[in-house]
């Protein structure tokens, strides 16, 4: 089998504890929680720490609480089957439990967890290999060589997002807490938690570390997210797309477009949907197929994921719609052909 | 002890047909069965191989050195400790177990480190330094035509890297296409595919005493132990392989392997046990899985819709080295015309070489691609004439006790009653027609085992020994139970013929040192060639145990009743103590050999020909989303021949596992290549059902007794996945007017058919053309007499 390679593992005692031993240990070390990206990560050489810190002990981050006005705050060790089935955090913030419910399998979500799945590195079929398989390709810039195998002329490397929940999030307004060394915590949006470049894809210091997801209160939004993946009991997205939509009756005041699994980060689109402001959804005119023409503008598949990327592209489009249509509380049969 | 008892009347039946838990099924899952990886023995090393990362290049030197100096690393071998040449067909021995002049694709193995642990052997292996000249690789069929710039990838075959080519002709095809009433012309393709199974391949070797033993996971002992002995150069009766407890093989564990044969070299070498288990990224380069196969049809029918000609190409990728290759080529023209009666058939297939995991037998062994093609091709036509898919294909059926143009005996066939049954279950006729909503129909057949043996010999095929001893049985076969059921079936047959039941038998099976030769697990030949090896078996023991209670009760042999673990008056352990005093060593042994005369005697007739072949029907209902393509396979029904259940419990599980496999093919798997790179070398990014994608499956068995078939069974291993594959095509386009002529059925290939439609264009997803391929001239053979004739 593929085997482990070793490495040393840190207990610290608190959230604050681990972020200066980040510190301490430098780019030797990481964070692991449910370790359900790392690990295989690791066995295939695609990371490779000295050190690793772990956090999945720290009952401090494995809290969910109720804020004022129905907005929630979930630690950052909580798992996805917890986050995905507690009341409080899917009552007003439907997107974010669904994204959370269809993150990888059971298996996975009993294990893994929130802060983790934000934080999900990015995928790549030329990165997503074993040592021995990359070394036969000629390695590529995110780990070990200097080129972008799908897009040679890219200066940047073009991983894709593929986290469920970040989109979601973004959409529903969310923020994280991130804590850094010596207890110096810092609020940012979780729009700005990423980057578009598939190496470096994370925007906060490499010895920060989320220690919580904050939902404000949904108000009038109404949310969904809408994932396309080959098996419904396992597989990566190979386009998301979250919606948060505030309703006065049958109109819209308000639309936040979020997609994931498009490029290197996931894209707030929200300015497509405001076309649809002002307006009735009835499902049937065009204007649903513009607003997602425009939204899936920003996406660009290449070939390094899992079917064509003109499928991938097409089906930006139709999550778009199918996400739209799910926030307003229409049935998704109406969806129409994007 | 020589005479065997005449059949019984078999409504008789006490154990065979029941619904019986397998023989091994509590071991296993409790969990108390050792895999070959199970095994662990003193002083054990661990191997890994060092593979390849060029898809093709010349090998200039191996520097072991620094392998060698790495702590804990006890030996380290390249192909020059093991030169000599191996391969299953006699015809393209072509591989060597460690490669040192020429590595043919990425994953050929290049060198062997064993050490006190697998870490240490993965380092060890990584520390060996191999310089390469890269050659330029061959990465598709068309490539494979044109002669290359560098060199062939093998010294034999050709022209340019074409390694097998077949040209046959039955009947007269032109002339029956001259008085067709309409001819069609398709193109298909069948993209590659692997067998996935959960066990990763292992093997632990140990020499004790100069005798090697081998514990594989292998499906074939029988061949393996023949390689290593060639490979070794060590004769047979130094050699002893067993069959581990096995985690699946569907055809991948058929061929002897590297690991095998270096586990093998090593404790030889070192005096040690040696265990090699692969990770799963290399199973998927040890492969010998599905091939991609490129075919081209033409048929003519008459104005009613039946058969006069039929000519059937194929080009098949057979990735890096010959494997089954020349058997798989064959296997794609030999199994067209026992199911349809075509009175004038023309074949010609070609395989060729290219820089990628071998290909190999997989479930339906080179079979699937041709009746995919085939199939679909028929519901074509039928469009084409006006007749409904169903109806056509009735106006064509083989008929029961027949021969095909080919030459192969058909004896008992059920495919009228399949197609009947799955007909009346499904509800086909009154589907519901609607957008996005389409079933399926398709029917196939497939071997009760082969005909002949890999190699040219006259042993028997199958050999089984049945010894009772103090009251308990023991019955030693050389098959090998890879997870299809094969030692229930021999327990059955045993516990069947001694008035037992099989948890009464205990079984020695798939072991060279013990048991005698049955060829192996493939071609799904053990039930129909094992099983009535082992009745013979253990008829001939009944009959001994019968003569002495009849002696000692006074009464005739008629009389003494075999049942319920009674022999007459007495148990069967009494009668088993009375006939070993009387006797001494009890022992009765059975043996099967195909039937002569069962195939035709052209160059190439040694495959298709089986003493009986089994019959599936599939109808296929499902769902397409017309925006997505996006398919939700809501049933299958399968009726399938079974000649007489076995064990109905197991031929059931067979059916869904094939239906399982077949759908897996149908709509997502697929082993393809991206610039020489496995383009998806993990169980996560290689695409196959899961629990939530598998559909309810409605078995319907169908029972011919077939006159050969122990009690009149035939084989369910593979034959039920067949018809699966062209019956999602044929849904599909069912449901939205499309055609997908290329397996898999993917989502994004729905999606460009649609908008092909929607722009005017062709409402299909396919290749579009067939390369010239140099077939040589036309081996014409003469119809037997018996032959379907055309009206």
């Amino acid at each position: 089998m593929l085997r482990l390679p070793p490495f040393r593992f840190l207990r610290p005692g608190s959230v604050d504890e681990a972020a200066d031993l980040l510190a301490v240990h430098g780019a030797r070390a990481m964070v692991v929680a449910g370790g359900t990206d790392l690990v295989p990560k690791m066995k295939r050489g695609q990371m490779e720490p000295e050190v690793l810190v772990g956090l999945g002990h720290l009952s401090e981050l494995r809290a969910v609480h109720a804020t004022e006005g129905g907005g929630v705050e979930i630690g950052a060790g909580v798992t996805l089957a917890a986050a995905s089935s507690d009341r409080r955090v899917g009552a007003g913030h439907r997107a974010y439990s669904r994204a959370a419910a269809l993150v990888s399998s059971p298996a996975l979500r009993n294990v893994g967890t929130i802060g983790g799945n934000l934080c999900v590195d990015t995928r790549c079929n030329y990165y997503d290999m074993s040592v021995e398989w990359r070394e036969a390709c000629g390695f590529c810039m995110k780990k070990d060589g200097d080129i972008c195998r799908v897009a040679p002329a890219s200066k940047h490397c073009r991983a894709i997002a593929s986290s469920d929940t970040a989109p979601a999030a973004i959409a529903l307004g969310g923020t994280v807490v991130l804590v850094g060394p010596g207890g110096c915590r810092r609020e940012v949006s979780v729009c700005d938690l990423y980057q578009d470049d598939g190496q470096f894809y994370l925007a906060k210091a490499p010895d920060e570390i989320v220690e919580c997801l904050r939902l404000p209160p949904p108000g009038a939004w109404r949310s969904s997210y809408v994932k396309v993946r080959r098996r419904g009991a396992i597989d990566f997205p190979l386009a998301g797309a979250a919606v948060a939509l505030a309703m006065a009756g049958p109109v819209v005041e308000g639309c936040r477009i979020v997609l994931t699994a498009v490029g290197s980060r996931p894209f707030d689109v929200s300015a497509a949907g405001e076309a649809l402001v002002g307006r009735e959804l009835t499902g049937e005119d065009g204007l649903l197929a513009d607003v997602a023409a425009e939204a899936a503008k920003v996406a660009k598949p290449l070939d390094n994921a899992d079917l064509h990327y003109v499928w991938r592209k097409q089906m930006t489009r139709r999550a778009v719609v199918q996400a739209i249509l799910e926030a307003a509380g229409h049935s998704p049969a109406l969806a129409v052909r994007a | 002890m020589t005479t065997i008892e005449a059949p019984r009347d078999e409504r008789d039946l006490r154990v065979v047909g029941r619904s019986l838990p397998r023989v091994e099924a509590a071991a296993k899952v409790t969990g108390s069965i050792a895999y070959a990886d199970d095994i662990v023995l003193p002083g054990m090393l661990f191997c890994k191989l060092l593979r390849s990362r060029h898809p093709y290049a010349r090998v200039l030197s191996i520097d072991t050195s620094a392998a060698r100096a790495v702590p804990g690393v006890v030996a380290v071998l390249t192909g020059h400790d093991l030169p000599v040449n191996y391969g299953i067909m006699p015809t393209c021995e072509d591989e060597h177990a460690l490669e040192h002049e020429k590595v043919r694709f990425v994953g050929d193995p290049v060198a062997a480190v064993a050490a006190v642990d697998e870490e240490t052997a993965q380092a060890a292996c990584r520390a060996i330094n191999v310089e390469y000249e890269p050659l330029e690789a061959v990465e598709s069929i068309e490539q494979a035509l044109i002669p290359p710039d560098d060199e062939p990838l093998h010294d034999y075959a050709g022209p340019a890297n074409v390694h097998r080519l077949a040209a046959l002709e039955f009947g007269d095809v032109d002339a029956g296409f001259a008085r067709a009433a309409h001819v069609r012309e398709d193109i298909f393709f069948f993209e590659g595919n692997t067998h996935l199974p959960m066990e990763q391949h292992s093997a632990t070797a140990q020499v004790v005493a100069d005798k090697v033993t081998l514990w594989s996971s292998t499906q074939d002992p029988h061949y393996v132990h023949r390689a290593l002995a060639k490979v070794l150069d060590l004769p047979m009766g130094k050699l002893r392989v067993v069959a581990a407890p096995h985690g699946g093989g569907f055809g991948g564990k058929c061929d002897p392997f590297s690991h095998e044969i270096v586990v093998c070299k090593i404790a030889m070498m070192t005096g040690r046990p040696v265990k090699c288990t692969l990770t799963r990224e290399e199973v998927f380069y040890t492969h010998r899985g599905r091939h991609p196969v490129l075919m081209w049809v033409r048929t003519g029918v008459d104005a009613d819709g039946r058969i006069l000609a039929m000519h059937f190409r194929s080009a098949l990728d057979g990735g890096a080295y010959g494997s089954y290759g020349p058997a798989s080529t064959l296997y794609t023209g030999a199994l067209q015309t026992t199911t349809y009666a075509i009175p004038a058939y023309r074949f010609e297939g070609a395989r060729v070489f290219t820089n990628k995991a071998p290909c190999g037998p997989k479930r339906g062994h080179g079979t699937p691609q041709p009746r995919f093609a085939l199939e679909v091709h028929l519901d074509k036509l039928a469009a084409d004439v006006g007749l409904d898919p169903v109806e056509l294909r009735r106006r064509n059926f083989v008929k029961p006790f027949s021969r095909t143009v080919n030459w192969l005996r058909i004896t008992s066939c059920g495919l009228e009653e399949v197609t009947n049954r799955v007909l009346e279950a499904s509800g086909y006729a009154r589907r519901e027609r609607r957008r996005g909503h389409g079933m399926g129909f398709a029917v196939s057949s497939y071997m009760c085992g082969a005909g002949l043996p890999i190699y040219w010999n006259k042993m028997p095929h199958s050999e089984c020994v049945v010894n009772v001893g103090r009251g308990g049985v023991t019955l030693y076969c050389g098959a090998t139970d890879i997870g299809q059921g094969s030692d229930s079936v021999l327990a059955t047959v045993a516990a069947e013929e001694l008035g037992l039941w099989p948890g009464d038998i205990r079984l020695v099976t798939g072991d060279t040192g013990l048991t005698p030769v049955d060829l192996g697990s493939y071609s799904s030949r053990v039930t129909f060639m094992a099983g009535n090896a082992a009745r013979e078996a253990a008829a001939k023991m009944r009959a001994l145990l019968v003569g002495v209670v009849a002696d000692e009760e006074g009464c005739a042999p008629e009389e003494v009743e075999v049942r319920d673990g009674k022999v007459g008056r007495m148990t069967f352990e009494e009668a088993a103590t009375l006939a070993e005093e009387r006797f001494g060593v009890l022992s009765a042994h059975g043996t099967y050999t195909p039937p002569e005369g069962i195939g035709g005697r052209y160059k190439g007739a040694g495959v298709g020909p089986s003493p009986a072949y089994s019959y599936s029907a599939a109808a296929v209902d499902l769902n397409v989303d017309p925006g997505s393509g996006e398919i939700r396979v809501n049933k299958v029904w399968l009726a399938h021949d079974i000649g007489r259940s076995i064990n109905e419990m197991a031929v059931r599980g067979q059916v869904e596992g094939g239906v399982y496999m077949g759908l897996g093919e149908a709509l997502m798997e697929a082993q393809a290549y991206r610039d020489g790179l496995h383009r998806q070398p993990s169980m996560l990014d290689y695409k196959s059902l899961t629990f939530l994608e598998m559909p309810e499956v409605e078995t319907i068995l169908v029972e011919t007794h077939d006159p050969e078939g122990p009690y009149g069974a035939k084989e369910v291993g593979q034959g039920p996945l067949l018809p699966v594959i062209p019956a999602v095509v044929s849904a599909v386009h069912d449901a939205l007017g499309v055609w997908i002529d290329e397996i898999p059925v993917t989502p994004d290939k729905i999606v460009r058919a649609l908008d092909a439609r929607a722009k005017g264009k062709e409402a299909r997803y396919g290749p579009k053309r067939f390369p010239d391929i140099p077939y040589p001239d036309l081996v014409k053979v003469a119809p037997p007499d018996a032959a379907p004739a055309a009206l």
